[in-house]
């Protein structure tokens, strides 16, 4: 079965043909390659793509996607004092972007980067995306590697002056944008990045994020709500002693999204958060697939993953702690809730645990169902609307995931966007 | 409330003393791990075309089954051997196997239980099951004390491949209620067997069972007809006896219409070297407002402390409610075999019919358990409940694998699953991998799971009044095993208690 599953996408990876790039980047690339032919694409005969079909993501050529009208919503992150770097179908926009050096950190693109011959990059450039790739197989983030024409390097030693902001910029209907970020949070660095839009027709990114003893790194993403983008991202975080790791995404439409986050906790006293909300009508596909590793002692890791379903949408997670023997003391905690508001909706879940270690906390919970007639009647007999009434529970059911942001107004920012999302598409 | 917090109480001091008193009188040994000294005749080595005609002939079945029998295992040579579980072990080769071993006293075929050979029916009787009517089964305390009509349970007892005698059978008769070895079954009633073998698990479900579909020797057959309710418990007890011999039985249950039976089954295997199969088959077949509850205390040879030897244990089990309002519950306490994949399974495809799993298990030493259930809601108002327990110490794994599905027409559906496990010792490991797959929204299904270990604060309280480490550890453990060990038939429950106790033992210190 996995030869011919190997042969099934070896015509097409054969094909790939890599970006021009200087000797350390060619060099990751071609084994970033390697690894994926190694591997072969994914199919949904594979454990993990069991509720996800990859055929869209897979094929050679992106699936054609409609611009959805702009204008009807705050751009994202519009308050926060920021640096912006702007990507439009993955082509980096000078004009559109600020000065880099005003976040106060080290911060190139990877097109520059990649042009050296040797560069502190590469010292994470498919490497931690590699590490990742065992137990669970992850060729579509080598290829990403092999790919990927663009992104940001960033090196921040002490605390950044002011949040990255990645903006992903939707412009032509067919494209297929593949973007990859390097970042290394040195002792005791802190940096927030923030990422929204929709990038492309189908967009593509990993993200390998180095985070060294006593450093903190908080990631907020809202995902464009393009109705028929396809998205696929990656993170593959290495976390060291007392760091702190903290990621949330935003998720409101869009035909195919696939957030994966693989995390190693290596350090000891380390804490890690990965939390996200997801909106979605009709056509829509959202998947949650996160591996945490807790590999040192007393780490604690949650994962809180809320989705609102309807009109035949799709709500996936797979999510996994894995305790490796010696990870003494370990916390974690997982939750992943659905809120199905009609009879046409999904929610596909496989929350596992896998542990080796015996002193640890560890547990995992999760639900589905409609939303509480009974709450909804106490609102309704107290004179709310129904509509505002289901928004009410519906805010009410996301608020755990969102208070995982800790900066209040990022924070307030993306209650501002559900609300208006809610507000559009309710009722 | 204070009533019902004082009774709740009171259990629980009668679970903690027997344990205690089963620890201290154990040697810490597994107990049925003795053998039977007995002429046995053998189908020769391996498996191919022409012994499964000749298991069909032993047991003078009909063409059809034959037939059945042999699209079987033409449908098992083209099946993978499935490797997602979390178990390791060394290729089986399915030609090294004795498929077929009988007593040669059961040639010919015994008419009464008087006349089965006495070196078997001394067999069961120290394994605690004696095969004599009127009696109880020996060695569960208290047991004396239950009302009259409680204690009765008839014994169907398999020996390797066949059944050696069933109790109670004329006095179940009268009832109307059919309990004999399938093998009899299917020439004393085909058309009932025709009609439901392989209705609930078919012969190509998967690579076990379509082994087992082609290579069952027996197993006991169960038929309640409309409105009866089970006058006694049934019970069957497996024994493998016999060296390199796999043990394939098939178990038939069909309750009929309104009709109730609760079904007991135990099973030991000598002490060997080498690893032996086991692949069972069971299928149940619920009719409208019919109830069954299925019982399992399986305690297979796990092997010796370093892993060598023990039963593999690769069991199909599956419940079919079939029509509206059906129950089933499966109860299941496996403390035995060196590896275990068995998922219970309910179908719940009557309307407000209903499922329970409730699981015990406890890997310790080199022992490998993968688990769980699956609970299929196709009907409305179906109702499901999960309880696992897992328990892993010494270099044991033990996982849990569960799904839930909910169909687009299961409306207004219910499941509640918990799964807690406990960890004792650094170097075993305990697992959850549940699949949760909902399709509407008038349902609900809500899934707990827990890791943890033996709460130090219990342990200290237990010890600093005069319990040894082990004793305290078999004392916690029975009261984090409680929610399962209540849902079992008291026969049973006791046997669990004790077999907590012991298959812990070594754990600690």
């Amino acid at each position: 079965m996995a030869q011919a599953k190997a042969k099934g996408g070896a015509e097409r990876l054969a094909a790939v043909a890599l970006p021009a790039s200087g000797a350390w980047l060619a060099a990751a690339r071609g084994a970033a390659l390697a690894r994926a032919q190694e591997m072969g694409l994914p199919t949904r005969r594979d454990e993990y793509w069991r509720y996800t079909d990859p055929t869209t993501l897979t094929a050679a050529t992106a699936p054609a996607a409609a611009l959805f009208a702009a204008g009807d919503e705050p751009a994202a992150f519009a308050a926060i004092d920021r640096v912006t770097l702007v990507f439009t179908d993955g082509v980096f926009d000078a004009a559109a972007s600020d000065d880099p050096a005003a976040a106060g950190v080290e911060l190139t693109r990877l097109a520059l980067a990649g042009q050296a011959d040797i560069h502190w990059a590469r010292e994470l450039y498919g490497v931690l995306e590699a590490r990742g790739q065992n137990p669970v197989p992850r060729p579509l983030a080598a290829l990403n590697g092999a790919l990927a024409t663009d992104g940001v390097v960033i090196r921040v030693t002490g605390k950044a002056a002011k949040p990255v902001s990645l903006v992903y910029r939707h412009a032509a209907t067919t494209s297929d944008a593949v973007l990859h970020h390097i970042i290394r949070l040195e002792p005791g660095a802190d940096l927030t990045l923030l990422e929204s839009g929709p990038g492309a027709a189908r967009f593509s990114t990993v993200t390998e994020v180095d985070v060294a003893d006593g450093a903190s790194f908080h990631h907020i993403r809202t995902q464009g709500r393009d109705h028929e983008r396809r998205t696929l991202t990656h993170i593959f975080a290495r976390i060291g002693a007392q760091a702190r790791f903290k990621s949330f995404t935003l998720t409101a439409n869009g035909v195919l999204t696939r957030n994966e986050v693989v995390m190693e906790l290596l350090g000891d006293d380390s804490v890690a958060h990965v939390a996200g909300a997801a909106m979605g009508d009709g056509g829509f596909h959202h998947d949650d697939t996160v591996f945490i590793t807790h590999a040192a002692e007393r780490c604690e890791s949650r994962q809180v993953f809320k989705k609102v379903l309807k009109g035949g949408a799709v709500g996936v997670f797979q999510g996994k702690i894995l305790v490796k023997q010696g990870a003494q003391k370990t916390d974690g905690y997982q939750i992943s809730q659905s809120l199905l508001l009609d009879d046409d909706s999904q929610f596909l879940a496989k929350p596992e645990l896998e542990i080796y270690a015996d002193d640890v906390k560890c547990s995992h919970g999760s639900t589905s169902g409609a939303i509480d007639e009974t709450a909804l009647f106490y609102l309704r007999s107290r004179g709310v609307p129904e509509r505002l009434a289901q928004a009410l529970l519906v805010q009410a059911f996301l608020a755990q995931a969102i208070e995982e942001i800790e900066d209040e107004a990022i924070a307030e920012d993306i209650r501002g966007r559900l609300e208006g999302w809610l507000a559009r598409r309710m009722g | 409330m204070a009533a019902l917090d004082k009774a709740e109480t009171e259990v629980r001091d009668g679970v903690d003393r027997e344990t205690i008193e089963t620890v201290n009188a154990m040697s810490g040994t597994y107990k049925y791990g003795w053998a039977t000294d007995i002429e046995t005749e053998f189908a020769p080595k391996g498996l191919n075309e022409d012994i499964v005609r000749l298991i069909s002939s032993k047991n003078g079945e009909p063409e059809w089954m034959t037939e059945w029998r042999l699209a079987a295992y033409r449908r098992w040579l083209q099946l993978e051997e499935p490797r997602w579980a979390m178990l390791h072990y060394p290729e089986i080769d399915y030609q090294d196997q004795y498929y077929y071993a009988k007593p040669k006293s059961m040639s010919g075929k015994p008419k009464s239980l008087d006349e089965v050979d006495p070196q078997l029916l001394a067999t069961y009787e120290k394994l605690g099951i004696p095969l004599k009517e009127q009696m109880i089964l020996a060695g569960v305390e208290g047991a004396e004390a239950a009302p009259a009509e409680g204690r009765k349970v008839a014994v169907d007892a398999v020996f390797d491949s066949v059944s050696v005698g069933t109790t109670f059978k004329e006095e179940l008769m009268k009832a109307g209620v059919i309990f004999m070895p399938i093998s009899e079954a299917i020439r004393e009633y085909p058309d009932l067997v025709r009609k439901y073998l392989g209705s609930v698990v078919p012969p190509s479900d998967n690579f076990f069972a379509t082994l087992n579909s082609a290579v069952f020797s027996d197993g006991s057959f169960v038929y309640i007809p409309p409105g009866v309710r089970c006058p006694m418990e049934l019970s069957t007890y497996f024994r493998i006896n016999a060296e390199n011999t796999g043990q394939f039985e098939r178990t038939l249950i069909i309750a009929d219409k309104g009709s109730y039976v609760s079904y007991l089954e135990g099973c030991t295997a000598p002490k060997r070297d080498t690893n032996q199969l086991h692949a069972a088959v069971v299928e149940i077949v619920i009719l409208e407002d019919a109830e069954v509850k299925y019982s399992t205390v399986q305690n297979w040879y796990p092997g010796d402390a370093e892993g060598k030897g023990g039963i593999y244990n690769f069991v199909t089990k599956r419940a079919d409610c079939r029509e509206a309002r059906a129950k089933v519950m499966w109860t299941q306490v496996e403390t035995g075999s060196a590896i275990t994949w068995k998922y219970p399974s309910c179908i719940l495809r009557g309307d407000d019919s209903q499922g329970e799993f409730y699981s015990i298990t406890i890997a310790n030493n080199a022992q490998q358990a993968d688990t769980g259930t699956k609970m299929i809601h196709l009907g409305k108002n179906t109702r499901s409940r999960i309880v696992s327990k897992g328990i892993s110490a010494g270099r044991a794994q033990n996982t849990y694998r569960g799904l839930v599905s909910v169909h687009p027409k299961a409306k207004n559906a219910l499941n509640y699953t918990q799964c807690d496990s406990l960890l004792i010792g650094d170097k075993c490991g305990a697992h959850t991998v549940p699949y949760i797959e909902v399709k509407n929204n008038s349902s609900r299904c809500e899934h707990e799971a827990t890791t943890s270990k033996v709460d130090d604060d219990q342990l200290f309280y237990c010890r600093s009044r005069g319990m040894d480490e082990e004793e305290a550890v078999a004392l916690v453990v029975n009261g984090f095993c409680k929610e399962v060990l209540q849902a079992l038939p008291m026969e049973f429950a006791m046997e669990a208690q004790n077999l907590v106790a012991i298959s812990l033992e070594g754990s600690v210190g």
